[in-house]
């Protein structure tokens, strides 16, 4: 079990209170298929990904956006116990998505960078140490499953 | 993965808006990387302070980002501009290289907080790839 400090909960819950789940979520995708645009191979589905003015206007890739951060919000709620909470989340995107868990690893560090150009100085490097913890978390607990 | 024009455009456009706070930028995104990877106070601890607000990190932090502006000076090629560098990394201070990979990250996450919007994803793609150029002809000498 992981142990969160009672400064590490506060900033995380804090946080996720001021996040708007479609906007951040929607950033963050869009720069991963920018910023990696192999990743684009996950969304064959998804229609015009053809350069970054495109991929940003996508509603497709603004859904999806909303539904990852709105998963993370379990995390966040059940923060005791991440790996549990994510036990059948992870077994999709191993058995049924075929999601290279290094793909968990990009979108961290793009959630992280959208969260400071969002919040800025107030996203300070405690916070940050506190939110990459926290999503490493989630990237073990979806990794989990895998094998 | 090589830098388009364009990328070599963006990165130099957004040279220009940071220099005049480069001292800051560079500290904090140091500051950002003790802070998030405490692993990394391996390398500093000659500094009396080597916490993530110690001034002598930001002062570390400041010079690393002037190397940086070297290298965007240079961005035709980095190789030349950060070779003297590139020694120093490899027969002196042989930082393991995962770690500019850490700092690339933090300093991204810098730019990111001090740019807000004008951090497009293009300018971070940009980015993105010339840190990992730089991180590269760093290595280059190790062996």
């Amino acid at each position: 079990m992981v142990h969160w400090t009672d400064a590490e909960r506060e900033a995380i819950n804090t946080f996720w209170a001021k996040i708007d789940h479609e906007e951040v979520g929607h950033q963050a995708l869009t720069r991963v298929l920018v910023v990696y645009p192999w990743t684009q191979r996950y969304f064959s589905t998804f229609g015009n990904l053809s350069n970054a003015t495109a991929i940003a206007g996508n509603p497709k890739v603004r859904a999806h956006g909303k539904r990852v951060l709105d998963a993370l919000g379990d995390a966040i709620t059940h923060l005791d116990n991440v790996s549990a909470t994510y036990a059948k989340l992870s077994q999709l995107h191993s058995e049924k998505l075929h999601v290279d868990p290094e793909n968990f690893r990009l979108l961290g560090e793009t959630l992280i960078i959208v969260l400071a150009g969002h919040f800025g100085a107030a996203f300070t490097p405690t916070i940050q140490a506190t939110w990459q913890k926290f999503l490493a978390v989630v990237i073990a607990a979806l990794s989990k499953q895998y094998h | 993965m090589t830098l388009s024009a364009h990328d070599k455009e963006l990165v130099a456009k957004t040279w220009t808006k940071i220099a005049p706070k480069a001292a800051q930028i560079g500290g904090e995104a140091l500051g950002r990387l003790i802070a998030v990877f405490p692993q990394t106070k391996t390398y500093f601890s000659h500094f009396a302070d080597h916490s993530a607000s110690s001034p002598q990190i930001k002062a570390h932090g400041a010079k690393v980002l002037g190397a940086i502006g070297q290298a965007v000076s240079g961005i035709d090629n980095v190789s030349a501009s950060l070779s003297k560098l590139s020694e120093l990394h490899a027969y002196n201070l042989r930082v393991d290289p995962v770690n500019f990979k850490l700092l690339a990250h933090t300093l991204l996450v810098t730019l990111s907080a001090y740019l807000g919007a004008e951090f497009t994803p293009e300018v971070h793609l940009a980015w993105d790839k010339f840190l990992a150029l730089v991180a590269t002809v760093l290595s280059e000498k190790y062996r």
